[in-house]
């Protein structure tokens, strides 16, 4: 990113190349035009939002849950599996029981 | 029978019960009216005429229709997974699929006998307000067929208000059952964020997502309510509680009376000094809706929430955040449409091409948003941020319920808006959501009551209540129900004669 | 493609190495991590699949807690500090073998941490410092298809099977570990072997490399001698034997030398090891650095286990091996080398066994030691997999302390054992390897020997009494090897000396 952390309160602007890059990130495939547009929608969304470093949320916890649940477990006992047709049948391209998927470049993680 | 469409779920099971009916009579009328309507409404993506009338029949043979739900039809919002049934969320990238699989609330209903109609219209993958986002059609609200019927269960209230459906089932995650339900005229609630199961439920933003019912009374949402709630172990954000009896509450609150009860009007949405972009006959309606409640007997006071007017900046970091990471698997490898697999892309260039195609704006927007949010170096400053400002709403919410039993509001700053206004301008139109995101940050539960009519259209007013109170909704909003003397709905039937 | 590398004794002169290693081990449970479906090895593709692990829209994850509690279970043998609070993470990537787009894992809040492995190398030991334990799932597998090598470069398409993904994971990362020196690949290698014992000691997995349910990443740097800072690491991934972990870890220390040596740097990368060679080679680079945007998986609440489940967890672990070497050392009287080349031959357990059906310690190590080690060798198979049991053993060592059997026919007996005739007593009887006594045979022998021999008689009654031993041997022969040596002697003695 070109961008640095934002100081409290300021957002930083995302130009297209950050735009890009996040699209890369997500794994979408925008255009040009689409590129400009959401940069700049991007940019006053990112101005609202922004004002969340405003807050004084001092030495607060953050919230993940709405309502604490610890230690949710089910036992280790095996249910039964989807049949191989009902899961192959919404793939987009199936071979051999398995789903086919267009040509690997980079390495597995 | 007079028009079984006209009928509540309630009025429905009685007749059903004194078999002055039947399912499949109920069903039938259901099917006529969307068949005549719902290319006008758009509100339904999938009807399923032939199973329903199948399933209406199993349940007249079965001797069951009008015990609970039983022999009931109802719409389901398209987010929700129907094994066989096509379920796309609103999105291109969903297009023909056919879940091997059932959400557990959409199978609960089927236990509980109900008639499923169909899938209804929706903002792709639930992120909107008017419903324009979905990726097949536009849904006109009843009441004025220009206009939004709210969203992102836009095609559950407009297929409820316009009697297609006597109940319905939507989704919320930053108001998405209220603020549809309040320009539509409904009753639509929010339940306790855990008190009713996720499993099965396209996940917009995890944290915040919570199915809840859609109806013309309170009554009926109640009964859909307890038909759907409670634990589900397939999930594990699921409460562990009994559902409250909401149903009680809803026959108690309509006795008119709340003596007792100490209701709080917060401030910060709509009360002085916070009336930015709400509209006067939005804020009369509420006034006077906070009137009734105080003739009902209740002690009303203002309530200042310093916290809330961070819950937009906080919500619309937090749900894109989360929204980045659930919709990581719609890439096209093992489900849904797969774009660009013709041997000259490889596999990172065919799961873009797929989403590029697949997503329409709204989604793209908030997955680089979220993704952003997330990113290295940004994390604490935006989604750590916004978990912290969550915080203090819960803690401000905490400290109203010390002194009042209810927090009451607007739900949505404006009445329906004319379908295009908003589009090209997303902070106009998160703008729509200021009033419910403080209930969905904090888990409480809430719903939006019809309080009357501000140029011809609905306006709604907002209970919340404590976690696991979902009752104190239900039976305040009865009380609003009983004041104003009949179902708001009741004008579009008078205005239809 | 051969790259320059410097002799390894050479590369000790001037470069300190530093190992680290990240062991996944698939966990044995009945059940995956977050739903129902089984975990058995070897099911045709796609079978062992449902929403949940196969990332279906709508689908929710609920944690296995024969999973977490194993994991906790790992962690206390390895001395960790249990945490009572910790969570699961999303690790957010794209990849076509895993199904929601991201991994759940755990990132900041792992459920152990702080824990050490004590190894052992040619009597020294060393302390490996575990980092953490931490609890995530495993990914589908990818079967490349094209191409001349089935391996993903070059490939046409891949094809996708999950019966694997959502498995059970558990990631044991130890911390940098330095000052090995010379032994750095051995240490490397002992580490994975004692981790792999506990593991299967603990009952938590099969770890059986070769099946992939134990997986290596070895990370190695070189710094020069005398240095304050580390050198650049490199991660080798795909090291899927013990001897692999050794000889990945001598390649890098050897290649990076001479990188350095030919004042190159050493780049920050992942290599793969290549079996046949024993050389490793990187892995092809993405454009960007990977942001995995961690953030705590919201559809899972945290994992606080509680001084009552951990005290009750680790009550119930059972003696480790490195408790267990102690007492055997100590109960068997061996020193610590006797101890190492029976750990290092990997008889510890089938020793054991032996003792436990009635031989003595130092019998029951001589025979797996020797004679039955000397037939692995020959048979090219580990020592355990020979076809003959502890008890067996014992029945064997029994024999011959009674006197039954000498050493000679005791052997003939265990060939019997192996060729599958029975147990040892029953291939005695029916080869007829019973020693003799002072039989009619063996008084015949004698007397044959001496009257065969009349110079070596007279020798032996001139005074030079250790030329008996040629009669004894002529004895033995002629009884074909049956006779008990000390038996002929004394008869021999009785005869010739009349004493
Ligand atoms: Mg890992
Ligand atoms: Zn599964």
């Amino acid at each position: 990113m070109s961008t640095t952390t934002p100081a409290s309160g300021a957002a930083p602007a995302l130009g297209r190349q950050d735009i890009a890059h996040l699209a890369r990130l997500a794994r979408l495939a925008v255009t040009d035009e689409e590129l400009d547009r959401f940069a700049g929608q991007l940019g006053a969304v990112l101005d609202a939002v922004a004002q969340v470093q405003r807050a004084d949320v001092g030495d607060v916890a953050p919230t993940t849950h709405a309502v604490p649940l610890t230690n949710v477990l089910r036992a280790d006992v095996a249910t039964p599996c989807l049949p191989r047709d009902a899961v192959l049948a919404a793939a987009p391209a199936a071979e051999d029981g398995r789903f086919r998927v267009p040509r690997i470049l980079g390495e597995e993680e | 029978m007079s028009d079984l469409t006209a009928l509540t779920a309630v009025e429905l099971q009685a007749a059903l019960a004194a078999g002055e009916t039947s399912s499949v009579e109920v069903t039938r009328a259901h099917l006529d009216r969307i068949a005549a309507e719902d290319g006008a409404l758009g509100a339904f993506l999938h009807v399923t005429a032939d199973a329903a009338l199948a399933r209406a029949a199993e349940v007249d043979a079965s001797g069951t229709a009008g015990t609970g739900l039983a022999g009931i039809p109802v719409a389901l919002k398209d987010v929700f997974v129907t094994e066989g049934v096509p379920t796309t969320s609103g999105s291109r990238i969903l297009e023909g699929w056919r879940p091997p699989y059932s959400a557990t609330v959409a199978s609960r209903l089927a236990d509980a006998g109900t008639v499923l109609l169909g899938k209804t219209n929706m903002d792709e993958f639930a992120m909107g307000s008017s419903t324009e986002n979905s990726a097949y059609a536009v849904t006109r609200n009843p009441w004025d067929h220009d206009r939004i019927p709210g969203g992102s269960s836009g095609g559950s209230s407009a297929a409820v208000a316009g009697r297609l459906a006597p109940l319905a089932l939507g989704t919320d995650t930053g108001g998405s059952i209220r603020q549809p339900a309040a320009v539509t005229g409904l009753v639509g609630h929010k339940p306790t964020y855990g008190s009713v199961s996720r499993y099965g439920l396209i996940a917009f933003s995890s944290s915040l997502d919570q199915a809840g019912p859609m109806a013309r009374t309170v009554l009926d949402a109640a009964l859909l309510h307890e038909a759907i709630g409670g634990h589900d172990p397939r999930d594990s954000t699921s409460i562990d509680a009994p559902v409250p009896t909401v149903v009680e509450a809803a026959r108690r609150g309509a006795g008119g009376d709340l003596s007792g009860l100490r209701v709080g009007v917060v401030r910060e949405l709509g009360g002085e000094g916070a009336r930015e972009g709400y509209e006067q006959g939005v804020l009369d309606r509420f006034a006077e809706g906070v009137a009734l409640l105080e003739a009902a007997g209740a002690q009303v006071r203002e309530v200042s929430c310093p916290s809330f007017g961070l819950a937009l900046p906080a919500y619309y970091l937090i749900a894109p955040s989360e929204a980045s990471s659930n919709l990581a698997r719609f890439e096209g490898m093992r489900f849904g449409i797969r774009v660009g697999d013709d041997g000259s892309h490889d596999v990172d260039e065919v799961m873009a091409l797929t989403r590029e195609q697949g997503f329409g704006p709204e989604v793209k927007r908030r997955i680089i948003l979220g993704t952003y949010a997330l990113s290295a170096g940004y994390y604490e400053a935006y989604y750590g941020q916004a978990q912290k400002v969550r915080t203090l709403i819960s803690r401000d919410f905490s400290a109203a319920y010390d002194d009042v039993d209810v927090l009451v509001s607007p739900t949505s700053p404006t009445v329906a808006w004319p379908i295009g206004a908003r589009v090209e301008d997303p902070l106009a139109m998160y703008a729509a959501d200021l009033c419910t995101l403080p209930a969905s940050l904090a888990g409480v539960p809430a719903i939006s009551v019809p309080c009357g009519l501000s140029d011809g259209l609905p306006v709604g007013l907002q209970v919340m209540a404590p976690a696991l109170a979902d009752d104190r909704c239900y039976r305040v909003a009865a009380a609003v129900e009983a004041a104003l003397g009949a179902p708001l709905t009741d004008r579009l039937l008078e205005r239809a004669a | 493609m051969s790259e320059p590398l410097v002799e390894f004794d050479d590369v000790l002169t001037r470069y300190e190495p530093v190992i680290g290693l990240e062991t996944h081990v698939e966990l044995g449970t009945e059940s995956k991590m977050f739903c129902g479906c089984t975990t058995a090895f070897g099911a045709e593709p796609n079978t062992q699949t449902c929403p949940v692990c196969l990332g279906l829209p709508g689908s929710l994850p609920v944690a296995n807690a024969a999973a977490v509690e194993s994991t906790i279970r790992i962690g206390l043998a390895l001395g960790c500090r249990i945490a009572s609070w910790s969570r699961f993470a999303r690790k957010n990537y794209f990849y076509p073998d895993i199904p929601k787009g991201f991994q759940t894992s755990q990132y900041d809040e792992p459920l152990c941490t702080a824990g050490h492995l004590d190894v052992e190398v040619d009597g020294e030991t060393y302390r490996v410092e575990i980092e953490r334990v931490h609890l995530e799932e495993d990914t589908g597998k990818n079967l490349h298809v094209g191409g001349a090598t089935g391996r993903i470069h070059g490939a046409e398409y891949s094809l996708v099977d999950f019966n694997r993904a959502g498995i059970p994971l558990v990631e044991i990362v130890t911390r940098p570990v330095a000052g090995a020196g010379a032994k750095a690949p051995e240490v490397a290698r002992a580490y994975v072997t004692e981790l792999r014992e506990i593991i299967q000691t603990l009952g938590a997995s099969d770890v059986r490399m070769e099946q992939g349910s134990l997986r290596c990443d070895v990370n190695t740097s070189l710094a020069p001698v005398g240095s304050l800072e580390w050198g650049t690491r490199t991660e080798t991934k795909n090291v899927n034997s013990l001897r692999s972990v050794e000889r990945a870890v001598r390649y890098e220390m050897r290649r990076q030398a001479a990188v350095l040596d030919a004042g190159g740097r050493i780049v920050q990368e992942t290599r793969h090891f290549h079996e046949d060679t024993g050389s490793t080679s990187p892995g092809r680079s993405k454009e960007e650095a990977t942001d995995y945007r961690y953030f705590p998986e919201p559809d899972l609440v945290p994992l606080a286990p509680d001084a009552e489940w951990v005290e009750k967890l680790a009550a119930g672990l059972p003696e480790l091996p490195a408790a267990r070497r102690a007492r055997l050392r100590e109960e068997w009287g061996l020193s610590a080398t006797e101890m190492a080349w029976l750990v290092n031959a990997g008889a510890l357990g089938v020793v054991e066994g032996t003792v436990a059906a009635g031989a003595s310690p130092a019998d029951a190590r001589k025979w797996w030691l020797g004679e039955l080690a000397r037939r692995a060798n020959d048979a090219g198979v580990e020592l355990t997999a020979l076809p003959v049991t502890p008890r067996q053993v014992a029945e064997l060592s029994a024999l011959v302390a009674e006197g039954t059997v000498n050493d000679q026919l005791a052997r003939q007996a265990l060939d019997g054992v192996l060729a599958g005739e029975g147990d040892p007593r029953a291939v005695v009887e029916s080869r007829g390897l019973a020693v003799l006594g002072e039989s009619d045979e063996l008084v015949a022998a004698v007397d044959v020997a001496i009257a065969g021999a009349p110079d070596v008689v007279a020798k032996v009654q001139g005074g030079k009494v250790q030329a008996l031993g040629a009669l004894v041997g002529a004895v033995m022969k002629a009884t074909r090897g049956k006779a008990d040596a000390a038996t002929v002697r004394r008869m021999l003695e009785e005869r010739v000396l009349g004493s």
